[in-house]
């Protein structure tokens, strides 16, 4: 790179540092979405990079839906341990005992919703000013539009017709009493820069994005794997496959993808010549083509 | 790789959301499933063939009118380069969605339909990038394959625009004659336009000279926090952390800080990947001083001899954002750097219309979309730069302090 010049990599860091430290000020009470997912990961990574060599002023914060991979579950507390984090679990399982969200029934039933009032119980409950998530403005068109400092009001809701503009590097943060934002500090990388960075920072990663063999089934298009969550049906047929994920998420609606990919070059390699997004492989989101923001607008992630 | 932001602009039907669908798909950011729902969503709509402007549609409400309403931002890479486009919409009522993607571009595409030529709306946008102090500006004559891809009809649009210009401060424009719909000069060299002699449009952007834009020259460091790890043994750590907004800092300098003038010299910097021997804009790094200067948030680092104007009345151009017109009854804050104050609008000078670049003495309060020569005075003094020299500490925005909102954005002069 020629003199003060810096890689669209470096740029990006850079960006998120400054949204981060701006989100310590601005709202002082903030946590750390962390599902154990590369972007949560690597935002988590970033951020212990803003405030060395003092730790992170944030907590993590896992919305745990019961559905979880195990290797998920064990690739966090590793995670948050190797990290120095402090890290915080709160259950649907528990919001669903309690009364406050029915689980949904049906053979494609999935607490992908539900995880949304566990997500406003916790803020609630640990006063959190603003949750920061890994999330990405290419992943998806709702979040295109997303601002990085993202107000909701009391209830947690996001109004798309009102969103404050944000100029510059001016970030608005400023809140009444109950209400709280969403912060993301990774908008502007894309599927790509997520690995490029994993890969240049040497992170670690949940084996789930490797390739393994696992007994997997077709349904609607989709590969999942099979589990005590998710019966087979009547005609479905499950066999044993080499696969990976390429996102982490519940193992009701997360789809794999066969692949022989092992080693993080081969994983980057696989991403950039994949022809579907990543998001593709998500049952969720296919419901309907709004699927993303309706959610959003009760107070999803 | 770089990179490069830019935004897209034009009057609606000019072809801006065609031709992002053609940037996209033709630097390959399409994935199958996109474009199996954009074939989808066409069939369901009539259209003839997959319409590339579905690409980029993206909220519900927008779905149903048919129309952007709000700054969304798009991601494309060749090998070259990394793109980001905010993609602005048309209509004048959303001209604040403008002036908000154009604040952060280096460059920006104005669409023109060729046999259109520039409307009121081409006019707006075009003045509006420059007044942000977009540097390059790219105008894309479009439809060319409605005209038989006639060289006078484009000659026709660049000359108009030539004269618009001259009253604009644009230091770089160019033109390009495409046809978005059908990729003509996009990627490859149209050969239906062989008296072209300039590059595609992808090329042009791909290699655009954008590393002169950022004010090196003078140095400024907004302290943005302090960090201050826990007790632990040995000395100390005390570290300024912020983003350069301008200039460089080395190990050795010496700076002082604002409020007060008090001086000291760098100790060390420390970026995301350990000490680094030199902190120029936009790195987010903290500085490490060899003296205690007790700095906090919305303090400011400069050299002995470049410091930035300060003062409590600031003269600005103002674009007003809000729907709600400002009211002398409400309190408004400034926000400029890591710094915020009250500040009171004392004086509006006139307002400019933008489409006829006339100064109105315009009595009426200041309303959304409107754009402003106005005096604020704010309750601490600000260390500041004009705009003109200083994209970083020339920028303001105005918030209302009871609603919160962000209301206007200004910028110094
Ligand atoms: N013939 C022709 N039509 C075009 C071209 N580019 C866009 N259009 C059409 O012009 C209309 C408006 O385009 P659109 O991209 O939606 O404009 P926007 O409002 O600026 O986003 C659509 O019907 C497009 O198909 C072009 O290069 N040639």
């Amino acid at each position: 790179m020629p003199h003060l010049h810096l890689s669209q990599l470096d740029s990006l860091e850079h960006e998120a540092i400054h949204v981060l430290r701006e989100t310590a000020e601005q709202l002082p009470h903030s946590a750390i979405l962390f599902s154990g997912g590369k972007d949560s990961l690597v935002l988590a990574a970033v951020a212990r990079k803003a405030f060395a060599p003092a730790p992170p002023p944030f907590a993590l914060l896992h919305i745990d839906t019961g559905h979880n991979f195990p290797e998920t579950l064990a690739y966090r507390d590793q995670f948050a341990r190797d990290f120095g984090y402090r890290l915080l679990v709160r259950s649907v399982q528990a919001t669903i005992d309690s009364g406050r969200a029915v689980e949904e029934t049906g053979p494609n039933a999935s607490r992908n919703v539900l995880q949304s009032v566990t997500l406003l119980d916790a803020i609630a409950e640990l006063k959190l000013d603003a949750a920061l998530g890994g999330g990405r403005r290419d992943e998806e068109k709702a979040r295109a539009k997303e601002r990085i400092f993202s107000h909701r009001d009391a209830s947690g809701r996001w109004d798309p017709k009102n969103q404050r503009p944000e100029l510059w590097n001016l970030y608005n943060g400023r809140k009444k009493p109950g209400e709280q934002f969403r912060v993301f500090p990774l908008s502007n990388w894309t599927e790509l820069d997520v690995w490029a960075y994993i890969e240049r920072e040497k992170l670690p990663l949940p084996s789930l994005y490797f390739a393994h063999d696992r007994e997997v089934f077709l349904r609607h298009g989709t590969l999942l794997a099979v589990s005590p969550h998710l019966p087979l049906q009547a005609g479905e047929q499950s066999a044993r496959e080499r696969i990976r994920f390429r996102t982490v998420g519940d193992m009701t609606c997360t789809g794999a993808v066969r692949s022989s990919a092992a080693t993080l070059a081969e994983i980057i390699a696989e991403v950039a010549a994949a022809r579907q997004t990543e998001r593709g492989t998500r049952y969720d989101d296919r419901r309907s083509e709004t699927a993303m923001e309706d959610r959003k607008r009760q107070g999803y992630f | 790789m770089d990179l490069l932001r830019l935004i897209t602009c034009g009057n609606v039907d000019d072809g801006k959301s065609t031709l992002i669908g053609r940037l996209l798909y033709d630097t390959k950011s399409i994935f199958e499933d996109q474009w199996a729902a954009v074939q989808l969503a066409s069939e369901r709509r009539g259209d003839a063939g997959p319409n590339l402007a579905l690409l980029t549609d993206g909220l519900r409400a927008e779905r149903e009118q048919g129309i952007t309403i709000d700054v969304a931002y798009r991601y494309f890479a060749t090998p070259r380069r990394k793109f980001i486009l905010a993609d602005c919409p048309g209509h004048f009522q959303y001209t604040r969605n403008m002036v908000t993607g154009a604040s952060s571009a280096h460059l920006a595409l104005l669409l023109v339909d060729v046999r259109h030529g520039l409307t009121e709306q081409t006019r707006r946008h075009a003045f509006i990038a420059s007044l942000l102090r977009i540097k390059h500006l790219i105008v894309c004559v479009n439809k060319m394959d409605l005209v038989d891809f006639s060289q006078a009809a484009f000659d026709r649009v660049r000359e108009q625009f030539m004269e618009y210009a001259e009253r604009l401060e644009a230091p770089d424009i160019q033109f390009v004659p495409i046809a978005a719909l059908h990729g003509d000069n996009i990627v490859e060299k149209s050969a239906r336009m062989p008296w072209y002699a300039g590059t595609p449009l992808l090329y042009t952007l791909e290699t655009v000279y954008v590393l002169n834009d950022a004010n090196h020259v003078d140095a400024r460091f907004p302290v943005q926090t302090v960090i201050r790890p826990p007790a632990a043994p040995g000395p100390a750590f005390t570290g300024y952390a912020g983003q350069v907004a301008s200039g460089s800092f080395r190990p050795g300098d010496e700076v002082v800080r604002l409020p007060g003038g008090l001086p000291a010299r760098i100790k060390a910097i420390h970026g995301p990947a350990g000490p680094v021997g030199e902190a120029f804009h936009p790195m987010s790094v903290v500085l490490e001083l060899d003296r205690a200067l007790e700095l906090s948030r919305g303090d400011m680092l400069a050299r002995p001899n470049n410091l930035p104007a300060t003062g409590q009345d600031i003269e600005a151009m103002l674009c007003w954002l809000s729907e709600q017109p400002f009211d002398p009854a409400r309190r408004y804050l400034l926000r400029h750097t890591s710094c915020e104050t009250g500040c009171e609008l004392r004086t509006v000078r006139y307002k400019l219309d933008i489409t006829t670049l006339h100064r109105n003495p315009d009595a009426a309060p200041l309303g959304m979309n409107d754009f402003a020569r106005v005096t604020l005075h704010t309750a601490v003094p600000l260390f500041f730069d004009s705009y003109k020299k200083n994209r970083s500490t020339g920028s303001v925005i105005l918030v209302d302090e009871a609603a919160n909102t962000t209301v206007a954005a200004g910028m110094i002069l």
